[in-house]
């Protein structure tokens, strides 16, 4: 019989051994344990991934910039004095010493058009007016000529053509300046005004300003005369630039001497100052883009930045902000990038570097072995076009996307044009081109954490007192209600916790600020006289509520306590601070803001007691039971037995739920959104708004332009998010299993 | 004394004192629930409309409308009491609300035949009926009569709204998909004379139905605009209103409890049926509602699975040692990363690269305008995904913990294969904290804004993302969101005032469903504990 059954059992076995059920069954167990091992890897593989793609879209920030030779050839003409690349790095155009324009495509190296200025005398200064390619050239006999480049695109039989011609705005005729000839001449051009300012062979200043008037019969535009000015400078001049409007002019020799004029209808000297010291000379001068910083290159390889700095009293300082070094070689020329405040210096050895400005970064040297005639970059800065004094020409290709970041932008002080003073700011976009980007993230930084502060300074006593007694004090069934109720308090979106600060809370809080104060002292002494009360009550009264309900009990008082602190605060508020505590706030020096940090820590604080709550509840409750009953049956009272022995146990289960607490109000979005005015200022002022990085990212990246240095430097921001928590997060939960571990020995 | 000396030195008034934090907090959460509760449903209960007889310095005013606020201060030294009022009209004050001070009020009274009209464009009036014109001939001024006239140009108004966006819809995105075919065929250079014509013949068709469209349309429009009635305001002054742009009428005033219930019902009806209304501020909630549900419903359907799988293959099929360790930690740590972070990362990294990957492979005919590489409701579905993993799988991977190896044991002592194990007797019994995980995340992602704005969300979507035209759900298209038709209605909205109740309204719908949520996942957290607790021993 028994051999039988086995003998059955085998046959079944065999059978289905034979009909391949058991090899389909592996397979399938095989399968399963690929897939899932590949699907789970992959879900976490995807998980990991987006901190690599955050560092993927931030990295390129902190690249150099990089240089490729595109071209090398000879250029055609000698002696070129100035040089000009279209905007797409297509055309060049140049002018030499003697007067003669050309324009030569870049691909081919073919002379497009020549064109000779006509003048009766020889040319002996030229100057860029504009972003646009107008010069001004002036002559031997006092007169000067303006003429501008002129690219156009078109698309005949739908290819891309960039048509290259000169245009003589103004007329091909002279204009009168001076009376001998000019050596150093420097035009501006703006909407409805042009100024002209050159020095004359006898060190004499002469300007003109006109009025420029649109032709109504074609395009072409008049210049009417409208004031002039003109006076004899105490130094040699060798550079003179001007600014729009007209407002400020510089006069720099060349030991460093430079005099600094205002127009108030006429030029009026302001400062005279020196530029350098020791006995380096200038070699060039230049405006960086926007005309307030002045860049000065010297014969030492420095150049070094300069604007005017406005003073307590009004008066504005030319102040040097910052240096840069190229090499040890003088420095021959400096041109500025069209779109952005970088330059390019190149020296007498042939040494190109690329800087920039705000950043303070130097971000490549190129060698280009031999002394630069004429250098320039499109407008793109993509194409950076060099002519040697022998007539060698190297085109290069830029890749300089992100210039304005660098690791002292982003924290450092900063000292910005137009700034009293170097600071931290966070300024991303303007409506101005010439606009100098502030990326600093000190104020956001600064913002985030102090929003965490106030949150945690609101919610740690709150979340850590409530749960220690939920733990340890509490009786069972009330424990069982107060934990889902703060579950759900987890669960409150933060949008509208945010909403009910911004237009609830706020607006309350300004109203009853007195109040508020109030509360804080308020409550505790009631909380701890209604406790002394109850204790001192009879035993037959307080025999009918069990122990454990305290929480219960003080409910109501809570309540009462908080209507008692508005009553009083409304009365003591018209008394002590004339009915308005915010504007007395205001008249003593403290802004006061109805979105503030108040709102903020408390509207954030409610969102992060659920969390701490829970943690340090977790940790006191799993505190081993014999510990807690040794030490009350050698006598200690609960509350000793909580400080001594529970406490120091859930030590660190308290400690990760603060770390995850912070975690939390570090990146919380929508509430600081909604409850603050969202400025980004660096001030520790509780009644005072602030912007966190959170809340930057939300507002300004869907307006960021994709792969623009804003939209990285969001990105950067929100790595910078990422790490933050993520380490606290790491730090709570190795510091959270080390405790099960110890738990789990006791 | 002792008893003194007892309480300070045994530490009770500290305990009382965390007592008291642990209230303050309950206070805290209950008063907000209230007064959220309170603010959102008492925003459709029609209120009474005063008229308030006020002494200014020009003489006596008038003024009517709502108490929608009261006020105590003190200023100059003074208390004072004032009254927000919304008195509507819009047209002729300008403000819907305005500020009594009540010590310049000298009468109130409530006057019965006060007629409130709800109005397409401008806010409500406030008013009395002084004429109601039907078809050209004037006819008796009555309440009844306004609401008849009300009620068939509402009836039109609904029939050229069903055809405006029903079928004009269609021909639009017929007529746009029609453009994009031949943009592919042209850039395939497979754009014959025949394929053009036949698209030709086509468009004209759609060109056809839509002056056919067109044409009903005009006539409806001629037929809702038959009706008017002219009002007198409080100030003695008239307006005429088209009946086109009303919406509803009643008298306050003049209602009892039951009649007030039934109106509190039908506005809340149209509260969570119907579209919004003047830039959100009116009517209702339903794309947002619809946009929530929908993304949620998609998101679920990603991260289901992806969570189940990563959580069975670490705790089933990982080998436990240190790196298992450090991935499990890695992914709780996710949970506390910062959802706008996953927004930026669904932004640059879904949107841009992804959607545009798309763009440039599958549909090049779209361009220059994006389709898939702009922000829209697949995009932050998937965002919301992984937003909510670690929640699926950390909840997952506690369900799987809690089940007792001897149960595995024992299917695979029967000769059950590993996988066979898991598919019949583990995940089944893990199936209640896959729930719950998954409720978890859904109340999560029901309740998250900050990184939707980002990749997805908008004030206002002109057409919902799922609807009658193949391939009838829109991924691409960009939708509407509860949260954040809190944050646009309560912050970005011109007359925050006036919107503010339903913002609480809207604010009350939300918490409801994730609270029901919650509690959900909680009972079904603590059914499954009780059935394992015996398991366990």
């Amino acid at each position: 019989m028994e051999t039988s059954i086995k003998d059955k059992t085998r046959k079944l076995l065999d059978e289905q051994t034979n009909s391949g059920k058991h090899k389909r069954r592996k397979i399938k167990d095989l399968l399963a344990k690929y897939g899932i091992a590949t699907g789970g890897l992959s879900v976490i593989a995807a998980v990991v991934l987006i901190c690599f793609y955050l560092l993927w879209v931030v990295l390129p920030i902190f690249k150099p910039a990089q240089v490729e030779l595109n071209q090398e050839f000879q250029w055609s003409q000698s002696e070129v004095k100035y040089l000009g690349v279209e905007e797409y790095g297509e055309i060049a155009f140049s002018l030499n010493k003697a007067g003669q324009m050309q324009f030569i495509d870049l691909q081919t190296q073919k002379v497009i058009s020549e064109e000779t200025l006509e003048s009766d005398s020889a040319m002996t200064a030229y100057s860029a007016m504009d972003l646009k390619g107008l010069l001004a050239v002036g002559f031997a006999d006092g007169s000067f000529k303006l003429v501008s480049q002129k690219y156009q695109i078109t698309y005949p039989n739908d290819k891309r053509k960039i048509n290259a011609s000169l245009e003589f705005p103004f007329g091909e005729d002279a204009f009168e300046l001076a009376d001998s000839a000019i050596k150093h001449i420097n035009g501006k051009r703006w909407e409805d005004g042009l100024l002209i300012t050159a020095i004359t062979e006898d060190n004499e200043l002469v300007s003109k300003l006109y009025t420029v008037e649109e032709s109504m019969f074609d395009d072409g535009f008049s210049l009417e005369e409208d004031n002039d000015d003109s006076f004899s400078p105490n130094f040699e001049v060798k550079y003179l630039l001007a600014t729009e409007g007209p407002d400020w002019l510089y006069l720099v020799g060349e030991n460093g001497q430079a005099g600094v004029y205002r127009w108030r209808n006429g030029w009026k000297q302001t400062e005279q100052t020196q530029l350098l010291e020791d006995d380096a000379t200038v070699t060039e001068a230049v405006f960086l883009l926007g005309q307030t910083s002045l860049l000065i290159g010297d014969s030492t390889g420095s150049i070094h930045q300069w604007f005017p700095v406005r003073e307590q009293n009004n008066d504005f300082i030319l102040t040097k902000i910052r240096d840069f070094k190229l090499a040890d070689n003088p420095i021959e020329k400096i041109i500025t990038e069209a779109r952005r405040k970088g330059f390019i210096a190149a020296d007498a050895k042939g040494q190109i570097g690329i800087f920039y400005t705000t950043s303070e970064r130097h971000l490549k040297t190129v060698n280009f072995a031999q002394s630069v005639a004429a250098i320039a970059i499109n407008s793109r800065s993509n194409k950076l076009l060099a002519v040697g004094a022998n007539g060698t020409t190297d085109l290069f290709d830029v890749e300089n996307e992100h210039p304005e970041i660098s690791w002292s932008a982003l924290w450092n002080h900063v000292w910005y044009e137009s700034y009293e003073e170097p600071s931290f700011t966070w300024q991303s976009s303007a409506s101005t081109n010439d606009f100098e980007s502030k990326f600093s993230l000190m104020p956001l930084s600064f913002g985030t954490l102090k929003a965490a502060f106030y949150a945690m300074l609101f919610a740690v006593p709150l979340a850590i007192f409530g749960a220690i007694f939920t733990a340890y004090f509490m009786s069972p069934k009330m424990r069982g209600m107060v934990k889902p109720t703060v579950e759900i308090m987890e669960a409150l979106p933060t949008v509208i916790l945010g909403f009910l600060a911004g237009l609830w809370l706020a607006p309350m809080v300004e109203e009853n600020l007195m109040g508020i104060l109030l509360i804080l002292i308020l409550l505790p002494i009631l909380t701890v006289a209604f406790g002394y009360a109850w204790h001192n009550a009879p035993q037959s009264f307080k025999n009918r509520i069990p122990d454990g309900w305290q929480a219960a009990l003080l409910i109501p008082v809570i309540i009462v306590g908080t209507m008692f602190a508005f009553w009083l605060g409304e009365p003591l508020e018209a008394v002590m601070f004339d009915g308005n505590m915010p504007a007395w706030l205001n008249s003593i020096g403290i802004n006061y803001d109805q979105r503030n940090s108040l709102v903020v820590g408390i509207a954030m604080g409610f969102a992060v007691i659920p969390t701490i709550f829970s943690i340090t509840e977790d940790a006191v409750f799993s505190v081993p039971k014999h510990l807690t009953n040794g030490s009350l049956a050698l006598g200690a009272s609960p509350w000793q037995t909580m400080m001594r022995v529970v406490l120091p146990t859930a030590s660190p289960g308290i400690f990760s739920a603060l770390m995850i607490g912070f975690g939390r109000a570090v990146g919380e979005t929508m509430i600081v959104l909604m409850a603050t005015g969202n400025t980004p200022i660096m001030d520790m002022n509780i009644f005072e708004g602030m912007r966190t990085l959170s809340a930057n990212i939300a507002v300004e990246m869907p307006e960021s332009e994709l792969g623009s240095s804003h939209y990285r430097v969001l990105f950067l921001a929100a790595f910078v998010l990422f790490l933050f928590t993520f380490m606290f997060n790491t730090i709570a939960e190795v510091v959270r299993q080390r405790l099960r571990t110890k738990y789990g020995s006791l | 004394m002792s008893s003194n000396k007892k309480f300070f030195q045994g530490g009770q008034h500290w305990v009382w004192l965390n007592a008291g934090a642990i209230s303050i907090s309950i206070i805290m959460v209950v008063g907000l629930l209230l007064l959220i509760a309170v603010r959102g449903l008492s925003h459709f209960w029609p209120a009474d409309v005063n008229t308030f007889l006020v002494q200014t310095e020009q003489g006596v005013e008038l003024v009517m409308g709502e108490i929608h606020s009261h006020e105590e201060d003190i200023q100059d030294g003074r208390e004072r009491e004032q009254y927000l009022i919304k008195t509507g009209n819009r047209d002729q004050y300008g403000i819907d609300f305005r500020w009594l001070d009540l010590k310049d009020v000298s009468d109130t009274k409530i006057d019965e035949n006060v007629v409130v009209l709800e109005r397409r464009e401008w806010g409500n009036l406030y008013g009395f009926i002084k004429t109601v014109t039907m078809d050209g001939q004037s006819v008796e001024p009555t309440a009844e009569n306004l609401e008849s006239i009300i009620e068939r140009a509402n009836g039109l108004h609904h029939e050229i709204r069903g055809i405006e966006a029903g079928d004009i819809g269609s021909i639009n995105y017929d007529l746009e998909q029609l453009r994009l075919e031949q943009r592919r065929l042209e850039l395939d250079n497979e754009l014959t004379p025949e394929a053009l014509a036949d698209l030709d013949k086509q468009r004209e068709e759609l060109n056809q139905q839509f002056l056919s469209y067109q044409s009903g349309l005009q006539e409806l429009y001629t037929q809702a605009k038959r009706d008017s009635a002219e009002f007198e305001l409080v100030g003695g002054q008239t307006r005429t209103v088209n009946a086109e742009m009303m919406v509803r009428s009643f008298q306050p005033n003049a209602m009892g409890v039951f009649a007030k219930i039934g109106h509190y019902f039908s506005k809340l009806g149209e509260f969570i049926f119907d579209e919004p209304r003047e830039a959100n501020t009116e009517g209702g909630v339903f794309p947002a509602i619809f946009g929530t549900v929908l993304m949620v419903l998609l998101m679920s359907v990603v991260v289901t699975p992806l969570g189940v799988i990563a959580a069975v293959y670490m705790r089933e099929y990982a080998k436990q040692g240190p790196l298992t360790r450090t991935i499990r930690i890695a992914v709780n740590n996710l949970a506390g990363v910062p959802s706008i972070v996953y927004g930026v990362f669904g932004l640059g990294f879904f949107v841009y690269f992804l959607g545009g990957s798309i763009d440039d492979l599958f549909y090049p005919e779209v361009k220059p305008a994006p389709m898939f590489g702009t922000p829209g409701l697949i995009w932050a579905s998937l965002t919301l995904a992984l937003l909510t993993l670690p929640v699926v799988i950390v909840s997952t991977e506690e369900g799987l913990a809690r089940i007792p190896s001897a149960i595995r044991e024992g299917s695979l002592a029967l000769g059950a294969t590993k996988f066979e194990t898991l598919w019949k007797t583990v995940l089944p019994m893990a199936s209640p904290a896959m729930m719950t995980g998954l409720i978890l995340a859904v109340a999560r992602a029901a309740g998250e804004v900050a990184p939707l704005m980002l990749v997805g969300v908008v004030k206002l979507a002109p057409t919902l993302p799922l609807d009658a035209n193949a391939p009838f759900l829109h991924l691409e298209r960009k939708f509407m969101h509860l949260g954040f038709h809190i944050y646009d209605v309560g912050f970005q909205s011109p007359n925050v005032e006036a919107a503010r109740p339903l913002v609480y309204a809207t604010a009350l719908l939300l918490v409801l469903i994730i609270i029901l949520l919650n509690i959900a996942a909680i009972k079904i957290r603590n059914n499954l504990r009780e059935k394992y607790k015996s398991l366990e021993q």
